[in-house]
């Protein structure tokens, strides 16, 4: 039977006592103590299993030999190992393939986030729509300089892609320039007059933009009788375009728009399927991409809804 | 100082006084707790038994599966003929807040009922010093001789057989627990055959660990101590709460009485102690209410005993409210008592929640996420295209086939979609749909616009989600 008798208040104190109020020297509560004790015990396991002291250039590896870094590293490793099946499927497949396959394609652009944030977004944007004003392609809408179908897409990502617009400025006299400024801005509504495409046609447009004005894909010209600008569609921007051209090395005002290639090597193989030759290389290709990232990157870009589908 | 201040100083001398016979036990006496028969201790098997659905609830089979299943890798929880979902997750909520008020609204009525007879702590406690003094004695008394012995086989075997039977139980109960996570029967196999998942041995050894250090070494001092709920108990109780109390007026002065003796100058308590024998917490009742009550009703069940045998009414120690004994006031019926009413109302909202969670509870999840980078795009004829991913989670059991269709939105077309997707069950196939719409049919940075799930076979359980569609201001 429990000692009732007990009297926590008949012990003595420390002598600390505050307005009456004495410190008694009663014990904790036992669990209390064991507690306490099992916790120094487990720093001292803890201590043991772990990596616990500095030493100048490494620390104690401890029994287990877990540090932060092999954690990680297996935890990548393993992510990895659910990754390689769908990588191996895809260095196997076309950009085609993958996205007339709903698994494969879903793969593909979940897995090409990070991929196009390194090396796609600093120009063309987190979503495919670059800064305004910063004068980069959008990749999310329809119009297409090189071809928006994915065989396309994976071409341009291989070799990459300079246009080149002539320089005008001293070929065009200021009212032949202000006329085809209008004429510009007037196919892009889709009513430009007929002074409009003989001028375009006298001054040469035609040889690059085609008869129609719709630009000529072979050569990367742009359409001109869309909603979409290349660069601006501001009247003085447009001035700029005509003036200066894109890519003449001979203006130094000219507009520069270079996308470099991201696998020489994989640009050459395209070539000669093209002309059903075997590719020669001559080993100075450089592979900043690896073919797998180019053909999922193509698929990314293909998905952000602009993409053409094959005839 | 001034000496009008200094001469108002309070007398601290008895500042202890109201407390001097306050007991305090730290863990450093072990109480083993007389068992007598009696209404209570029935009431209390009763309320134990409950916990027998604890061990045989995930052996049930409904259709050929667990019936009860909470299977966290799937992320469902498998109720009979119920699927719950994560997103389902709410009723959740009002079945742990039903649970909540539920704990409040009987402490009001009736004090811890919950402790006294349901709360793990004090079953599993139950069990293991019923185990205890099977062994080593039912009195304090003889558990302090069988302390004392010398070392015996005799001591032997009766130690190491009451631990291999705690340390059985909390193995079962760890097993019991990991079994309403996974395929109970299975699990059997694994665990013999060492081929169980991690997560299994790590809920079997911390249950188990768990189990035995609290029933078998804690025990009262978890009560005391360790749960929240006692300290709570104070601002649920009122003074129309009914608990085992001591009827002082009646019992004191407390005394010694000789058999065959009527002493009428002495209340009705004999001071037998058998009050205090019995509680499995070391408490005196007599002292009023206080902590350590779990309010179990033991001490009254040994008190009815003592009164038969002393020929006098029972019920010296019975359940009554505070304004019952003091103020002989009679009990206040529930519908009069606020605190009943707010609690039960609230109650009843939670039940009605869950019910019609349940009732409602929506055989898909159909979701529309408008991609926000970019907002929009403008295509080479002018339109505007927005894009949007949709997600249709299938909760039935089978396989569904869906069509999607705009609508809301004049002139909007929808592109980018194969005509008809399949959609397991449990599965979500998330689509990237494209929406194009004339520049000159939106007027509106921001146009509502609704996609509708056409279920092929099954047109009941079409679902429909209202979104945006986004142009250029």
């Amino acid at each position: 039977m429990a000692d009732n008798k007990k009297n926590p208040n008949d012990v003595p104190d420390t002598g600390h006592e505050w307005d009456g109020i004495r410190e008694l020297e009663n014990e904790p509560p036992r669990w209390w103590t064991n507690a306490l004790y099992l916790s120094g015990l487990l720093v001292l396991v803890y201590f043991i299993l772990y990596p616990s002291l500095p030493l100048i250039n490494d620390s104690t590896k401890g029994l287990l030999g877990w540090t932060q870094i092999n954690e990680y590293k297996e935890n990548l490793a393993k992510v990895q190992e659910k990754r390689a099946p769908f990588e191996e499927k895809l260095a196997a497949m076309t950009a085609e393939e993958i996205l007339a396959d709903p698994e494969m394609r879903n793969y593909a652009v979940g897995s090409s986030k990070v991929l196009y944030g390194d090396n796609c977004a600093a120009c063309h944007g987190t979503g495919g729509i670059p800064a305004a004003g910063s004068g980069y392609p959008i990749l999310a809408d329809d119009d297409w300089l090189y071809g928006g179908d994915v065989n396309t897409i994976v071409a341009t990502l291989a070799q990459g892609r300079q246009g080149m617009m002539m320089s005008h400025a001293k070929t065009l006299k200021p009212e032949e320039v202000d006329g085809l400024v209008k004429f510009v801005m007037n196919a892009a509504e889709g009513n430009a007059t007929e002074a409009g495409w003989k001028l375009f046609n006298e001054k040469g447009c035609v040889g690059c933009h085609g008869a129609d004005g719709k630009g000529i894909q072979q050569l990367g010209s742009a359409n001109l009788t869309d909603q979409i600008w290349r660069f601006s569609g501001e009247e003085a921007e447009i001035r700029h375009t005509i003036l200066h051209g894109v890519n003449d090395p001979s203006d130094p005002q000219t507009r520069i728009a270079v996308m470099p290639s991201w696998n020489e090597k994989l640009a050459v193989k395209l070539e000669a399927l093209q002309w059903e030759e075997e590719p020669e290389y001559d080993g100075t290709e450089t592979e900043r991409l690896t073919e797998t990232e180019i053909k999922k990157l193509a698929v990314y870009v293909h998905q952000f809804g602009g993409g053409e589908t094959l005839e | 100082m001034s000496e009008e201040q200094s001469s108002s100083v309070i007398d601290t001398s008895a500042i202890y006084d109201e407390v001097s016979d306050w007991h305090i036990n730290a863990g450093g006496e072990k109480v083993v707790a007389k068992r007598l028969k009696g209404r209570f201790r029935n009431l209390k098997w009763l309320g134990m038994s409950i916990w027998s659905i604890f061990f045989i609830g995930p052996y049930l089979r409904w259709d050929g599966q667990q019936a009860i299943l909470f299977d966290i890798p799937n992320r469902q929880f498998n109720l009979f003929e119920l699927t719950v979902f994560p997103q389902d997750i709410w009723m959740l909520s009002l079945t742990l807040l039903f649970f909540a008020i539920l704990l409040a609204a009987v402490t009001s009525v009736a004090g811890r009922v919950f402790c006294g007879y349901f709360c793990f702590q004090t079953v599993w406690t139950d069990i293991y010093t019923y185990i205890e003094t099977r062994f080593e004695g039912d009195t304090p008394q003889k558990a302090h001789k069988f302390k004392q012995a010398p070392w015996s086989i005799d001591k032997l075997w009766r130690v190491s057989a009451k631990h291999s039977l705690w340390i059985a139980i909390a193995l079962l109960t760890g097993i019991s627990f990991a079994a309403w996570f996974t395929d109970a029967f299975a699990l059997w196999g694994d665990i013999f055959t060492l081929q169980a998942p991690l997560p299994v041995w790590i809920s079997m050894a911390t249950f188990g660990i768990f189990t035995y250090v609290f029933a078998g070494f804690m025990r009262e001092q978890v009560c005391f101590w360790l749960c929240p709920y006692a300290r709570l108990q104070g601002v649920m109780y009122d003074q129309d709460t009914v608990l085992p109390a001591y009827d002082a007026e009646r019992g004191e002065p407390r005394g010694k009485l000789k058999k065959g003796q009527v002493d009428t100058s002495k209340g009705s308590c004999i001071d037998c102690k058998v009050c205090v024998a019995v509680c499995p917490t070391g408490i005196d009742i007599r002292k009023g209410q206080q902590e350590g009550c779990i309010t179990c009703g033991m001490c009254i069940d040994a008190c009815d005993s003592i009164m038969d045998k002393t020929d006098q009414p029972r019920g010296l120690i019975r359940y009554a409210s505070y304004k019952e004994l003091h103020h002989d006031a009679n009990l206040l019926p529930l519908y009069k008592r606020p605190r009943v009413i707010i609690y039960s109302v609230i109650l009843l909202t939670a039940l009605a929640g869950i019910m019609y969670g349940f009732a409602t509870l929506s055989p898909t999840e159909f979701k529309v996420i408008h991609n926000r980078q970019p907002l929009f795009v403008k295509l080479s004829d002018g339109s505007i295209q927005n894009k949007y991913t949709l997600k249709l989670l299938n909760k039935t059991q089978q396989a569904i086939e869906v069509r999607y269709q705009l609508s809301g939105l004049e002139g909007a077309t929808l592109h980018g979609m194969n005509d008809q997707i399949t959609v397991e069950p449990g599965k979500v196939v998330p689509l990237t749909a494209l929406v194009r719409v004339h520049a000159e049919d939106i007027n509106k940075a921001l146009t509502s616009i609704e996609f509708k799930a056409n279920v092929i076979n099954n047109p009941e359980i079409s679902t429909v989600y209202e979104s945006i569609f986004m142009g250029p201001k």
